[in-house]
C-alpha cells in the first residue's frame, strides 16, 4: 500500500519538474528542475519494480547494527572531502596566478563562482557527511539500540546527496543568495530542511528506544549540533521567491537585521556544525581509540553546558565597526573571549583522556592525528577569542589572517579529528583486522600537518601585513597604499598557501589509497577473535 | 508599553537571571553526591555493544552475557 503513495508522490514530482523546465526563468533552476526530474523518474521505476512483489523474509534486524548506511557516509566523507580540498587548491592558485581565472570558463569557473564549492563541499558535504555517519554509528552503539526508521536513514543520506549536488551545481550557473555558508536558493533551503527534520527524527527515535538508561555525552553533542542546525537553517533562510519558477528569492529581514541574522547563523554554524558534532565525536572516537574512557565524565558535562549556554551570542563579534549597536558587538565579544574556557576545558579532558597511555603517540599514528587535531581546537579557539576583541579586530578583520584562522581550525581541528575516525571506522565497519599499512597513516599525518602549517603561517604573515599597509597614512593623512599594492604584496604568501593546500590534498589521497587497500587487502577479521591481541 | 522594550527589558533582567541559575544548577549537579560512582560506570558506554544491540526485554538472556560490563 505504501508503494502506491510513494508511485502517485513520485509521479506528481516528476510531472512539476517536467513543468518547471518548461517554464524555467534561470538556467541554475532549469538544470535543478532537470535533476530532480531524471532522480525522481528514476525512484519511480525502482519503487515500481519492486510493487506487488513478494516481500522477502527479513530476520529480526533488531539484532544487529544498522552499518550500510554508515558505510556509504564513510565512502561519501572520503569522496566529497578530496573534491573540496582540490577546489580548494585550485582558487588557492587562482588567487596567486590570476591567469588560472580562464577565458573560456568565464562566469562559470572563475574565483567568485568556485569559492563557494570550496566552502560548502568541505563543511557541508565533507564535514556534513562525515557528522552524519559517526553520528549514525555512535548513537547506535552507546544506545546499544540499531537506528530508529528503517530506511529513513537511507534517505537522510541520498537526501543529503541531493541537496549537496543541487547546491554546487547552483553555485557554478549563479543561483546563490549571497549569505556566506548559507548560498543555496530556496528551494534547495527546503529541501534540506526536510532531510534535516529526518535526520533529527532518526537520530532522536534511536535515543528514545535507548537500551542504556544514561545518553553518553557524545550524543549530547551530535542532538545539540542537530536541533541547533534546523533553528539556524530556518531563521537565516527566510525568503520569498520571486516566482516558483525561478531560483531568486528575497530575504525577509533587510538591513543590520539581515546582517546580524546572517553571522548569528554564520558563527553558530561554526559553533555548532563544526564545534559541537566533532566533540561528540571526538568524545567517542579518542576513547576508543586509546582503548579508555574520557579523562574526566563531568568535566565534559560542564563543557557541554558552557559551550551551549555561551556559542550562541558569540555571532556580533563578525560586525564590528559596522551599523550593529556597540552593545551587541561588545555583547558578542565578551561571550567569545568566555568562550575560551569551555573550548580548552574540551580540550584538556580530550589530552588528558590519554594520561597513563602516552606511548600510544608513539606508536599509533591514528591516535596522533586525533591529538594534534585537539592541539590545533586549542589554537583556534585561542585565536578566535582575540580576533574577536574589538581592538585586534580592526587590524585582522576583512585580511587573510581570518582565512588564516579558519583553515587551521577547519583543516586542523575538523579534518584531522575527521581524518581519525575514518581510520577507526573503516577496518571496523568492513570487518578487517587492522589498517594496510600505518607508515602510510605518518604520512598523512605528517603531509597535513606540514601543509597546515605552511598555510597557516603565510596567512598570520599576509593578513598582519596587509592590515597594516591599509592603516598606513603619511604625514598629511593620506593612505599610503592602494589595494592593489597589497595584492602585489602578498603574491609570495598567496603561492606558500597554495603549497600547503597542495600537501593536505596529497595526504588526503594517501588515505583514500590506504582506506581503499584496508577494504581491498587487509586481512578479514576472525569472527571468533574474541579476545583482543595487544599490538605492542 | 511597546512589545520589543517588554521583551528587551524580559531578557536582560529575568530570562538572564534564570538562565543563570539553571547553569549553576547543571554545574553543581555533576558533582552532586554519589555522581562519581555513576559517572565512572557511564563514561565506560563506549566500550559496551560493540558489535550488537542489547538484545530485546525477556529475550535469549545467554548473548547478554557475552558483553562484559567492566
Amino acid at each position: 500500500m505504501s508503494n502506491y503513495i510513494k508511485l502517485i508522490a513520485l509521479g506528481l514530482v516528476v510531472l512539476f519538474a517536467m513543468l518547471a523546465t518548461n517554464y524555467a526563468r534561470d538556467i541554475a533552476y532549469l538544470v535543478h528542475a532537470i535533476i530532480i526530474m531524471v532522480v525522481a523518474a528514476g525512484l519511480f521505476i525502482h519503487v515500481l519494480r519492486n510493487t506487488d512483489e513478494p516481500q522477502v523474509a527479513v530476520g529480526s534486524l533488531a539484532n544487529e547494527y544498522f552499518d550500510s548506511v554508515v558505510r556509504a557516509g564513510v565512502i561519501a566523507t572520503a569522496f566529497w572531502g578530496i573534491v573540496g580540498f582540490l577546489v580548494g587548491v585550485l582558487i588557492a592558485f587562482q588567487l596567486a596566478f590570476p591567469a588560472l581565472n580562464f577565458d573560456w570558463a568565464e562566469g562559470y569557473a572563475n574565483f567568485g563562482r568556485l569559492r563557494p564549492i570550496h566552502t560548502s563541499a568541505v563543511i557541508f558535504a565533507f564535514c556534513g557527511n562525515a557528522l552524519i555517519a559517526t553520528s549514525f554509528y555512535v548513537v547506535q552503539r552507546t544506545c546499544a539500540a540499531r537506528l530508529w526508521g528503517g530506511n529513513l536513514a537511507w534517505f537522510v543520506f541520498w537526501g543529503y546527496q541531493l541537496f549537496i549536488v543541487l547546491a554546487a551545481t547552483g553555485y557554478l550557473l549563479g543561483a546563490t543568495q549571497s549569505k556566506e555558508y548559507a548560498e543555496p536558493e530556496w528551494y534547495v533551503d527546503l529541501w534540506l530542511t526536510v532531510v534535516w527534520l529526518a535526520y533529527l527524527a532518526v537520530f532522536m527515535g534511536t535515543l528514545i528506544k535507548r537500551k542504556e538508561p544514561h545518553i553518553y555525552v557524545a550524543n549530547w553533542f551530535y542532538l545539540s549540533f542537530i536541533i541547533t542546525i534546523a533553528l539556524l537553517h530556518v531563521v537565516n533562510n527566510l525568503s520569498i521567491p520571486v516566482s516558483i519558477w525561478g531560483s531568486k528569492s528575497v530575504q525577509v529581514f533587510s538591513g543590520v537585521q539581515d546582517a546580524m541574522v546572517q553571522w548569528w547563523y554564520g558563527h553558530n554554524a561554526v559553533g555548532f556544525f563544526l564545534t559541537a558534532g566533532f566533540l561528540g565525536m571526538m568524545y567517542y572516537f579518542i576513547p576508543k581509540q586509546a582503548e579508555r574512557p574520557v579523562f574526566s565524565y563531568k568535566l565534559s558535562i560542564i563543557h557541554f553546558w558552557s559551550l551551549i549556554f555561551l556559542y550562541i551570542w558569540a555571532g556580533p563579534h563578525h560586525l564590528h565597526y559596522t551599523a550593529l549597536p556597540d552593545w551587541a558587538t561588545t555583547l558578542g565579544m565578551v561571550f567569545s573571549i568566555v568562550l575560551w574556557m569551555p573550548s580548552w576545558g574540551g580540550m584538556i579532558n580530550g589530552l588528558m583522556t590519554l594520561s597513563g597511555a602516552w606511548d600510544k603517540l608513539r606508536t599509533d599514528p591514528v591516535i596522533r592525528m586525533m591529538v594534534i587535531s585537539l592541539g590545533f581546537y586549542g589554537m583556534s579557539t585561542f585565536e578566535g577569542p582575540m580576533m574577536s576583541i574589538r581592538a585586534v579586530n580592526a587590524l585582522s578583520h576583512y585580511t587573510d589572517w581570518t582565512i588564516g584562522h579558519v583553515h587551521s581550525g577547519a583543516l586542523g581541528w575538523n579534518g584531522m579529528i575527521t581524518f581519525g575516525a575514518l581510520y577507526f571506522l573503516v577496518p571496523v565497519l568492513w570487518k578487517r583486522e587492522r589498517l594496510y599499512s600505518l607508515t602510510l597513516v605518518s604520512w598523512h599525518f605528517w603531509l597535513a600537518t606540514i601543509g597546515i602549517v605552511l598555510y597557516a603561517s603565510s596567512m598570520w604573515v599576509t593578513g598582519i601585513m596587509e592590515g597594516l599597509m591599509w592603516r598606513e597614512v603619511d604625514a598629511n593623512g593620506f593612505l599610503v597604499n592602494s589595494f592593489a599594492d597589497t595584492v602585489a604584496a602578498k603574491k609570495p604568501m598567496n603561492i606558500v598557501r597554495g603549497l600547503g593546500g597542495v600537501l593536505f590534498l596529497s595526504g588526503a589521497l594517501v588515505m583514500c589509497y590506504n582506506l581503499w587497500m584496508t577494504v581491498r587487502r587487509a586481512p578479514a577479521k576472525e569472527a571468533s577473535l574474541t579476545v583482543a591481541v595487544p599490538a605492542e | 508599553m511597546d512589545f520589543y522594550t517588554f521583551l528587551r527589558e524580559f531578557a536582560d533582567s529575568w530570562m538572564l537571571l534564570f538562565m543563570v541559575v539553571v547553569f549553576v544548577v547543571v554545574i553543581f549537579w555533576a558533582f552532586r553526591p554519589g555522581s562519581t560512582k555513576i559517572y565512572d560506570d557511564v563514561a565506560n558506554i563506549p566500550f559496551r555493544h560493540v558489535d550488537a544491540p542489547a538484545p530485546e526485554m525477556g529475550a535469549d538472556k545467554s548473548a547478554a552475557s557475552k558483553e562484559v560490563r567492566t
